[in-house]
């Protein structure tokens, strides 16, 4: 009986899996590749001014998408995040540009966007709406709510940019280094330490798993669920606040189509969209390819258009090799 | 048709779980395929039938070599798999899930709804079974899940029919309609794989029996010529005495005790109490109400009467979470749709239920689940590599363990086991009695539903017995008998009047 039960005592024999290799460090390993090329064809890329414009330029993506890999976790979708990035834009600076004081502006619009995403949860755990669809048609009111709000007119103001704390979020630099890359750092570490170390981060995993399984296990599937989508449009605010700082203005249309790119992080990492599986650090990972890629053609100067097709093919081949490992 | 399985050899990763093995079934035999759990006999079928691939061996199909190149094209030459876990698509109907990718369709590619029905009825009527073809497959009990994946294959007409544990939900009736209709399909010529860890089902049934041990097979005899155990030193390399434990139990006061629960036609006037370190069983037909009266105390579907109470203290409950904080645990039937994260690791899954107390100023503490995890694993001799394997990669019957492991941690006062040994083998049958009887000294109380006869009557205090939504009796176990109980069980009392 003894030798049959091979319980592993305290860590597993580490022996070589390849395909467990590849599911893992496999978007690792694409960056680093794509780092090499990028370099290689333009050694501009890699000086420090460039890298730190790129993680500058990543921190909006990066922050709507920590958010998301929660929500794909649980085998939802949020379409909503472009539409709440700009509707609590909009509020922040018409706050601002009438004077209200930078912490209280900054607050409401953050918390709006908590509010929002809250608001997708009810229908999805309470009314049981498909989260494709129930996004779908948040991002819809949103967006038209956010016309509605701004009058279809950009918003800006001197009394915008006497705030330094609000200037700070977006344009501000601490020891050399952009704040919103702090922000993006700061909000990684909270929410992977909220994904991978706390219950419920487990419960996340366990919902996406199998959400009958875990509700018998006294999962309040519910309140996850809600809880969820609040973090995703508290995400989708803090990146709206970070854009409306850089641009110094709120723009009706901003955010649109966000949700694409935050969606193609999540998933260029690794994460499942039929939910369980997937890590946080893989969005991390996801976000900087979608920043290389940008940033490297850009410097290249290969045209917008272009663009949009090897970004759509990088995704393919991500997909694919995705499938390819997991796959037995 | 005979089918010949040469020096098969199969590795998950560095998990060896084949070494050479040999198999030879042919038309007109049951051949029986025992061992332990993870002993390897459902890869010995995915590999027959291709859904995994082998790493050696041949297969010969009347002593032609034969590759086929997947379960589709198996069951085109007529090897029909019943697999031991179900794969239903559980929104779809009865029928849907039949027909799935065998529709009846006329030459304009419109399917032929009635008659599917029709066929559909007919195959379980010849099981025995009265099922609703149009209800959501998922809304039925496991029992009859399994019924329909016998009827479906039925259906293809094949001529080796694998059968991996396809009794480990059914009652004792089903069994009989089930062997009936083998023994007749045995006389038209067909053959059959029989796998099950009940050993007298395959002193009935089976002409052959072959004994698996760690992916290698022992031995194969005729099954005249071969008695229980040597079949079960052969299966565990050693001798197991008695399958059942004595059992010395102590009651306590009454712990949960259930008073005119009804639901409207689920379960009606439900009546009975548990005492601390008793066992009381649920007997009945399939199909009675067992295991939606447990679901109803548990939270999971509502009821429209009666009362819980725990302590004596009546308690409402309204969700799972609610009959947990009331300590109360709950083993669900169904492992695969209710019990596991298939995705998830062993760990992840035994400690979910229990994970609120491993939190230390908000934060897991992953030394103390790996503790936790590792204890139970090994207390209920989980055969796996490790804790951080995936459910999904393991035997279903150790799959079972899992679930047993998870609930047993929870630390419930009040433990309600729906079949906890459904595909257990025998060794580790008797490790999950002893497991009870340790549980009942530490004052719990446990109710098990079984559809195994002979495990209620070997292992409870007391049985309550459940026709169509209603205990027609509580008797004392020690004084039952097997025809005691049927006789309940299908609606009559003991002075033999049937109605
Ligand atoms: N897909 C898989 N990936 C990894 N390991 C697997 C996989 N399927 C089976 N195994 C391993 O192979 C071994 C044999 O499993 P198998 O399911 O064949 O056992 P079994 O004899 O059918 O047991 P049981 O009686 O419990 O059903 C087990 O150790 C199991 O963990
Ligand atoms: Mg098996």
């Amino acid at each position: 009986m003894e030798e049959q039960t091979k319980v592993a005592e305290k860590g597993e024999k580490s022996t070589f899996n390849f395909k467990k290799f590849i599911s893992k460090l496999g978007p690792l390993v694409a960056l680093i590749i794509l780092i090499i090329l990028v370099t290689a064809l333009s050694p501009g890329f890699i000086q420090p001014s460039n890298l730190l414009n790129l993680l500058r330029q990543v921190s909006i993506n990066a922050v709507i998408a920590f958010g998301m890999t929660f929500v794909i976790l649980t085998g939802g979708i949020d379409l909503s995040v472009g539409s709440i990035l700009a509707l609590t834009g909009a509020v922040t600076a018409s706050m601002l540009a009438s004077g209200t004081s930078a912490i209280i502006a900054l607050l409401v619009g953050f918390l709006m966007g908590g509010l929002l995403g809250f608001l997708n949860g009810v229908l999805i755990a309470y009314g049981k709406a498909a989260p494709f669809i129930a996004t779908l048609a948040t991002m819809t009111i949103f967006r038209g709510a956010t016309y509605v709000f701004t009058n279809g007119n950009p918003i800006t103001g001197a009394k915008m940019n006497n705030s330094f704390l609000f200037q700070f979020m977006g344009r501000g630099y601490l020891l050399g280094i952009p704040v919103p890359i702090f922000i993006m750092a700061i909000v990684y570490l909270i929410l992977y330490v909220l994904l991978h170390k706390t219950t419920f981060g487990r419960k996340t995993y366990a919902l996406g798993g199998n959400e009958q399984a875990a509700y018998i296990a006294g999962v309040k599937t519910k309140i996850v669920t809600m809880w969820i989508y609040t973090i995703s449009g508290l995400m989708a605010s803090l990146a709206g606040i970070i854009l409306t700082s850089r641009l110094s203005s709120a723009q009706p249309d901003a955010g649109t189509s966000y949700e694409m790119d935050a969606i193609a992080a999540v998933v260029l990492g690794g994460t499942s969209l039929a939910g369980g599986k997937g890590r946080i650090f893989g969005t991390l990972i996801g976000a900087l390819i979608i920043g290389t890629l940008n940033n490297g053609m850009n410097l290249l100067g290969i045209s917008s258009f272009y663009q949009q097709i090897v970004k759509g093919i990088v995704i393919l081949i991500a997909v694919l090799l995705d499938r390819r490992s997991s796959n037995d | 048709m005979k089918i010949e399985m040469k020096n098969i050899s199969k590795a998950f990763g560095t998990n060896k779980v084949l070494e050479g093995v040999n198999f030879t079934v042919q038309s007109g035999e049951v051949h029986a395929l025992m061992g332990e759990n993870g002993a390897g006999k459902s890869t010995l079928m995915n590999i027959l039938t291709r859904l995994y691939g082998d790493d050696g061996g041949e297969i010969y199909v009347d002593g032609k070599q034969t590759h086929f190149s997947g379960p589709l094209d198996a069951e085109q030459h007529g090897i029909s798999f019943i697999h031991q876990e179900m794969n239903n698509f559980l929104e779809m109907s009865v029928v849907d899930n039949m027909f799935l990718n065998k529709e009846i369709k006329n030459k304009f590619g419109i399917m032929n709804e009635s008659k599917m029905r029709e066929q559909a009825r007919f195959y379980l009527n010849k099981l025995g079974t009265k099922i609703d073809v149009d209800k959501p497959i998922g809304t039925l009990s496991v029992g009859r899940q399994q019924m329909i994946e016998i009827a479906k294959s039925l259906m293809t007409n094949a001529k080796i029919i694998i059968m991996d544990e396809p009794t480990a939900a059914l009652t004792e009736n089903e069994i009989a309609q089930l062997f009936e209709v083998v023994r007749d399909l045995k006389k038209q010529g067909v053959g059959f794989i029989y796998i099950s860890h009940r050993m007298e089902e395959i002193f009935e049934i089976a002409d052959k029996v072959t004994v698996m041990r760690d992916g290698i097979s022992i031995n194969e005899y005729s099954t005249k010529d071969v008695n229980m155990k040597q079949l079960v030193k052969d299966m565990v390399g050693r001798e197991i005495g008695d399958f059942y434990p004595d059992r010395n139990p102590h009651f306590g006061k009454v712990s949960l005790e259930v008073q005119h629960l009804s639901e409207k036609g689920v379960f009606n006037d439900v009546n009975f109490q548990v005492h601390e370190g008793e066992i009381l069983a649920f007997s009945g037909l399939m199909g009675a109400g067992r295991t939606e009266i447990m679901r109803s105390i548990f939270g999971i579907d509502p009821h429209n009467e009666g009362k819980i109470l725990i302590d004596g203290k009546e308690v409402h409950i309204h969700s799972p979470q609610e009959a947990i904080k009331n300590q109360i645990g709950f083993l669900t039937e169904n492992r695969k749709d209710e019990g596991l994260i298939l995705n998830d690791s062993l760990r992840d899954n035994i400690a979910l239920p229990s994970i609120n107390g491993f939190v230390k100023h908000g934060i897991i503490d992953d030394k103390s689940v790996n503790d936790f995890t590792n204890m139970l694993m090994k207390r209920l001799t989980v055969k796996a590599q490790s804790a951080d394997v995936s459910a999904g990669s393991l035997s279903g019957g150790n799959q079972q363990k899992v679930v047993l492991a998870k609930w047993v941690g929870s630390g419930s006062r009040v433990l309600i086991l729906d079949e906890p040994t459904r595909g257990v083998d025998v060794g580790a049958k008797r490790e999950i009695y002893d497991l009870m009887n340790e549980l009942t000294d530490r004052h719990v109380a446990i109710i098990m539903i079984s559809s195994d006869l002979p495990e209620v009557l070997g292992m409870s205090d007391k049985t309550a017995v459940v026709y169509e939504g209603k205990i027609t009796g509580i008797v004392d176990t020690k004084t039952a008998t097997q025809e005691s109980v049927m006789t309940l069980a299908t609606g009559g009392s003991n002075d033999g009047r049937t109605n």
